[in-house]
C-alpha cells in the first residue's frame, strides 16, 4: 500500500512539476507585472506532496514496511527508532528523494520570497529549477525508486550498517543538501540572469542569501561529518582527503569564492559573468561529487553501494546541465565595462577566487586522477593525505596573511598606510612561534611558517575585535568570527599535528605497555550484550608518569547480527587541553589485541573554531534579513 | 662510573630512538593503503593485512631501511596501488604540475584584469 | 572569444568522456605488476622439520605452483582437490606454503584431503608472504623453470584456473 502511495504521489509530483514549467513558459509572455497566483499555488502544491512523499517513506521505515526494497535492503525491525527514521535517507534511493525535496523546497521559497524580482527572471528560474527536479524525479522513478516492491514481501531486513547508526551521521546529509543541493537555485537564477539580463545589484541582492545559507550548511555538514569521522572512523583522523569528503569540499570552494564575489557585484556593480560562472558551477561541482561517489567509479570508506547504472544516468544529467548553461551563458555573453583600481578591496577578492580556485584545482585533479590513469595508461595509483598536504600546505600560509589584510582594505581605493602596524603583528607573531617551539618542541620550516601566519591572522582579527568594544567603530562582526575562525582552525590543527603522540602496538590481556611518559595497562575483557549487538570490552587504565594521572579508557569490539558486521568503537577522553583516544581490535587466531592509542592535544579547539567559521556564515545571514 | 654514566646515556639514546623508529613506523603506515579494505590507511584498517604489513614495515625499520627504500620494496610486490603518495614518473606528472600551472596562470590572469580595469 | 568558446566546450567533453569510460572498469585491485619478474629471494622454515628452504632448493627443471593455504581457510579445502589433480595429472612442483596456521591443523588438513605438495614451509607471522606480493588466502603463483612469474592467483583455484595450469605447463 506505501508502495502505491509513494508511486502515486511521485506521479503527482511529476505532473505538477510538468505544469509549473507549462504556465511559467506561458506567462513570460503575458504583459502584467506579477506571477500568477496559479503558479504560486502550483509550486506549493508541488511542496506539499513531495514532503509527504518523503514522510510515506520514512512511514515505511518506521513500521518496517518490508516489502519495499529500500526498507528491506537498509533497515530491520530490532534497529532503535531514531535509527530507523535517519536510516531512510542513508541509502541511496531514500537519499535522492531527500535530494528532490531540497530541490522543490528551495524553488518555492525562492519564488516567494523574491516579489520583488523582475518577473521573467523569476519565471526562468522556476523554470530552470524544475528542469532539474524533473531530471531527477525520472531517475528516481525509473532507476532509483525507493517505493520499489519486492514480491514476496521478506520478513525481516537485512539492517543497517552498524557505523551508520550514529546521530551524527544521522544529521550530516540533511546539512550537506541544503548546501550543495540548495545551491541549485542560484544555477537556476544564474541562467534565469542571462537570459532576462538581469544583471545589477538587484540580482546580487536576490541570490544572496541562497548563497549565505548554502555556504552556512555546507561548512556545518562537513563539520559534522568530520567529527563523526573522528569518532567512528579509522584511527582518530577526522580528514582523510577520501573522495566522499573531497566531493562535498569541492562546491565548498567555490561558494566561498561566490560569497565573496557577491559582495562586489552588489557593492560595485562589477564581476557579474564572473558571479554567473561561480554558481553555474557549484551545483555543476556538486553533482559531479554525486556521480563520483554514486557511481561506483572511485573507491572510498564511505561510498554507498555502487551501481555503474546510476553513474551512466548522473554523467548524462551532468552532460546536458554543463552544456546547456555553457551555451546560455555564450548566447547572452557581451562584453562588460567595469573599472576598479588596483590597490582596492576588489582586488583582494579577486585574490581569493585565485586561491580557491586553486585549492579547488587541487582536490579535483587529485580526486579524479586515479580515473584518468587508469583509463588512459592502465595503471591504477593512490592519491591521499601526502599529495594534497603537500600540495595545499605552502600556500595556506600566504592565504592567511592576505585573509587578514583584505578586509581591511577599502572599497574602490585602498592606501597601505598601516606599513606600522603590519610589521608589529608580523614580529609578535614570530615571537609566540618562538615561544611555542622554545618551551615544548621545535617542527618542520612548513609548521613554523603555517603558526606564524595563523597566529597573525588571529591577533589581526582579535584586535579588530577589541577595537569594537573599545571605540564602537563599525565592525563587520560575521566576518570576523569566520576569519578568526579559520585562523583558529589552522593553528590548533598545526598544534595538534605536531605534539600528538601515536602509538600502536600488540598486547595481550593482562600485559602492560610503557613509553615516553605513559604506562598502558590492559587489565582485562568483559563482554556484554545489547539490544542489537554484543560487545568485548576491554578495561585500560592510562598511566601519565609524569604526574600521575589516571585516566580509565574502555573501548570496544561490537559483534552485530543484521547485518553480521564488527565495528570499533573507539574510546575517547575529551579535556580542555587534549583528548585521549584508544581504539582495541582483536587479531583472528590470537590472544593479542592490536591497540592504537593517541594522545590529541586541543581536539576540542579544532570544532569549535570549524563551528566558529559556519557561524559567522549563520549571523550574517541573520544580520541580512533583518 | 664512568661506565655507569655511559651506560645511562647510552640507554637514553635508545629509548629516544626507539621512540624516532615508532614515529617513524607511524609515519609509513599513515601513507600505506589498505589493499582488502576501501580506502583506508594500514595505520587505520584493522584487517589482517594490515597487522602483517605493520610487522614487516616494523622489521624494516628496525634494520635501518629508510622511508624510500621501504615505499620501494612494498611497491615492487603490490604495485603503485599501495603508496598514497604517487610517485614522480611520466604519467603523474601531470597530477603534481597542474595544481601549480593553475595557480600560476591563475595569477597571470589576475594581473590581467586588474591592470585592464584599472582606473587610477 | 572563439577559442575560449571551443575551449570551454572541449574540455568538459573530454572530462565527461573519461568518466564515462572509467564507469566500465573494475575497481578491484589486480596485482598483474608481478607478471614477468623473477621471484625473489625468501628464507623460511619448513613445516614437518626445523631446516630452512630458500630460493635455492627450488629446481629449475620444471614449472613450480607455489600456493598459499591454511587449514582454517574454507576457499582453501574447495581449490584443495584441484591441487591434488594438478600434482597427479602434470609435471609440475608444488610448493605449499602454510599461512598463519597452527602445525597440528595443517597436518590434519592434509591428512583429511590429501598432500599435493612437494615440500611445505610455514609463514607463522605472514611476514613471509609479503615478499611473494600475497594479500589473502588462497593465493597461487605459477613460475616456469626460470623461476619467472607467469601467473598470479588470487583465490581459490577452479577448474578454469586448473585447465589453465595445464596450458601454461604443456606450452
Amino acid at each position: 500500500m506505501l508502495s502505491n502511495i509513494g508511486n502515486i504521489l511521485i506521479i503527482i509530483v511529476i505532473a505538477i512539476s510538468i505544469s509549473i514549467i507549462y504556465f511559467s513558459l506561458i506567462s513570460l509572455k503575458d504583459k502584467n507585472n506579477f506571477i500568477s497566483t496559479k503558479i504560486i499555488t502550483l509550486s506549493l502544491y508541488q511542496t506539499t506532496f513531495s514532503i509527504t512523499c518523503f514522510f510515506s517513506l520514512i512511514i515505511g521505515f518506521v513500521i518496517s514496511d518490508f516489502s519495499l526494497t529500500t526498507v528491506y535492503q537498509n533497515s530491520h525491525s530490532l534497529k532503535p527508532l531514531f535509527y530507523k527514521i535517519s536510516g531512510t535517507w542513508g541509502n541511496h534511493e531514500g537519499s535522492l528523494l531527500l535530494w528532490i525535496n531540497v530541490l522543490v523546497i528551495f524553488s518555492y521559497l525562492f519564488l516567494i520570497y523574491n516579489k520583488k524580482s523582475k518577473k521573467n527572471y523569476r519565471l526562468y528560474t522556476l523554470i530552470v529549477q524544475n528542469i532539474l527536479i524533473l531530471g531527477f524525479l525520472f531517475f528516481l522513478f525509473i532507476n532509483s525508486n525507493p517505493f520499489s516492491l519486492i514480491i514476496p514481501n521478506p520478513k525481516e531486513g537485512l539492517g543497517l550498517n552498524p557505523i551508520l547508526q550514529d546521530p551524527a551521521l544521522a544529521i550530516h546529509p540533511p546539512l550537506l543538501y541544503i548546501g550543495f543541493v540548495g545551491s541549485s537555485i542560484y544555477f537556476s537564477a544564474a541562467v534565469a540572469s542571462l537570459i532576462t539580463k538581469y544583471n545589477d545589484k538587484f540580482f546580487a541582492l536576490s541570490i544572496k542569501p541562497w548563497i549565505l545559507i548554502s555556504w552556512s550548511f555546507q561548512t556545518l555538514g562537513i563539520i559534522i561529518g568530520s567529527i563523526w569521522a573522528y569518532y567512528e572512523l579509522g584511527w582518530g583522523g577526522f580528514w582523510f582527503w577520501d573522495p566522499v569528503e573531497n566531493s562535498s569540499l569541492m562546491p565548498w570552494f567555490v561558494m566561498t569564492a561566490l560569497m565573496h564575489s557577491i559582495i562586489v557585484l552588489q557593492k560595485r556593480n562589477a564581476l557579474y559573468y564572473w558571479v554567473i560562472i561561480l554558481c553555474l558551477m557549484t551545483f555543476i561541482l556538486s553533482v559531479t561529487g554525486t556521480f563520483l561517489v554514486r557511481s561506483g567509479i572511485l573507491n572510498s570508506v564511505h561510498t554507498f553501494a555502487n551501481d555503474p547504472s546510476r553513474g551512466l544516468y548522473i554523467l548524462i544529467f551532468l552532460s546536458l546541465m554543463i552544456f546547456g548553461a555553457l551555451t546560455v551563458f555564450f548566447i547572452n555573453y557581451k562584453n562588460d565595462n567595469y573599472v576598479f583600481a588596483a590597490n582596492s578591496k576588489e582586488t583582494f577578492i579577486l585574490v581569493n577566487n585565485w586561491f580557491m580556485a586553486f585549492y579547488l584545482a587541487t582536490v579535483l585533479i587529485g580526486t579524479t586522477y586515479p580515473i584518468f590513469t587508469e583509463v588512459l595508461s592502465n595503471i591504477q595509483i593512490s592519491v591521499g593525505p601526502p599529495f594534497y598536504n603537500l600540495v595545499i600546505l605552502p600556500i595556506v600560509i600566504p592565504f592567511l596573511i592576505l585573509m587578514a589584510l583584505g578586509p581591511k582594505a577599502k572599497w574602490i581605493k585602498n592606501k597601505f598606510k598601516n606599513l606600522y602596524f603590519f610589521s608589529i603583528v608580523l614580529i609578535v607573531s614570530v615571537i609566540i612561534n618562538i615561544l611555542i617551539t622554545y618551551f615544548f618542541r621545535s617542527y618542520s620550516i612548513l609548521s613554523n611558517l603555517i603558526i606564524i601566519s595563523s597566529v597573525f591572522l588571529i591577533l589581526y582579527s582579535m584586535i579588530d575585535l577589541l577595537k569594537f568594544f573599545k571605540k564602537n567603530t563599525f565592525l563587520d562582526l560575521p566576518r570576523v568570527i569566520s576569519h578568526l575562525g579559520f585562523g583558529f582552525l589552522v593553528f590548533f590543527i598545526g598544534i595538534n599535528h605536531n605534539f600528538s603522540i601515536e602509538k600502536d602496538f600488540n598486547l595481550k590481556e593482562g600485559e602492560k605497555k610503557k613509553f615516553e611518559n605513559y604506562i598502558i595497562h590492559f587489565k582485562s575483557l568483559e563482554t556484554q550484550k545489547e539490544k542489537n549487538y554484543q560487545s568485548i570490552i576491554g578495561n585500560f587504565n592510562i598511566t601519565n608518569v609524569d604526574n600521575f594521572n589516571e585516566e580509565i579508557l574502555k573501548p570496544e569490539i561490537r559483534i552485530y547480527k543484521n547485518p553480521d558486521t564488527l565495528t570499533y568503537e573507539a574510546s575517547i577522553k575529551t579535556k580542555l587541553d587534549y583528548d585521549l583516544y584508544l581504539t582495541m581490535s582483536n587479531i583472528s587466531r590470537s590472544e593479542l589485541y592490536n591497540i592504537k592509542f593517541q594522545k590529541k592535544p586541543f581536539m576540542i579547539w579544532i570544532w569549535f573554531s570549524a563551528l566558529l567559521i559556519s557561524i559567522g556564515g549563520f549571523l550574517r545571514f541573520y544580520k541580512y534579513e533583518n | 662510573m664512568k661506565y655507569l654514566l655511559l651506560l645511562f646515556i647510552s640507554l637514553f639514546v635508545f629509548k629516544l630512538n626507539a621512540n624516532e623508529l615508532e614515529q617513524k613506523k607511524i609515519d609509513i603506515i599513515k601513507n600505506l593503503r589498505c589493499l582488502v579494505c576501501q580506502g583506508q590507511s594500514i595505520a587505520d584498517s584493522n584487517s589482517d593485512f594490515a597487522q602483517t604489513i605493520k610487522l614487516v614495515v616494523s622489521d624494516k625499520v628496525l634494520e635501518g631501511k629508510s622511508e624510500k627504500e621501504i615505499y620501494d620494496f612494498l611497491i615492487s610486490k603490490y604495485g603503485e596501488w599501495i603508496v598514497f603518495k604517487p610517485e614522480l614518473s611520466k604519467t603523474n606528472f601531470a597530477l603534481w604540475i597542474i595544481p601549480y600551472l593553475v595557480l600560476f596562470f591563475g595569477g597571470i590572469i589576475i594581473f590581467i584584469i586588474v591592470k585592464k580595469r584599472d582606473i587610477s | 572569444m572563439k577559442i575560449r568558446i571551443i575551449l570551454s566546450f572541449v574540455f568538459p567533453c573530454f572530462i565527461l568522456l573519461i568518466f564515462f569510460f572509467g564507469l566500465n572498469n573494475n575497481n578491484k585491485y589486480e596485482s598483474i605488476n608481478l607478471v614477468g619478474k623473477k621471484i625473489s629471494n625468501f628464507e623460511l622454515k619448513r613445516l614437518n622439520k626445523d631446516t630452512n628452504y630458500n630460493i635455492k632448493n627450488l629446481s629449475s627443471s620444471n614449472f613450480t605452483l607455489i600456493n598459499f593455504w591454511s587449514s582454517w581457510c574454507a576457499p582453501c579445502r574447495e581449490e584443495h582437490k584441484y591441487l591434488m589433480l594438478l600434482k597427479k595429472n602434470a609435471n609440475i612442483k608444488i610448493l605449499g606454503i602454510n599461512f598463519k596456521d597452527n602445525k597440528n591443523n595443517a597436518f590434519k588438513f592434509l591428512e583429511n584431503l590429501g598432500n599435493p605438495y612437494d615440500d611445505i614451509l610455514r609463514d607463522i607471522d605472514g611476514k613471509g608472504s609479503v615478499i611473494f606480493g600475497i594479500y589473502g588466502i588462497p593465493e597461487s603463483i605459477l613460475v616456469d623453470s626460470d623461476l619467472m612469474i607467469i601467473k598470479k592467483y588470487i583465490g581459490p583455484i577452479s577448474k578454469k584456473e586448473y585447465k589453465e595450469i595445464l596450458q601454461h605447463i604443456k606450452k
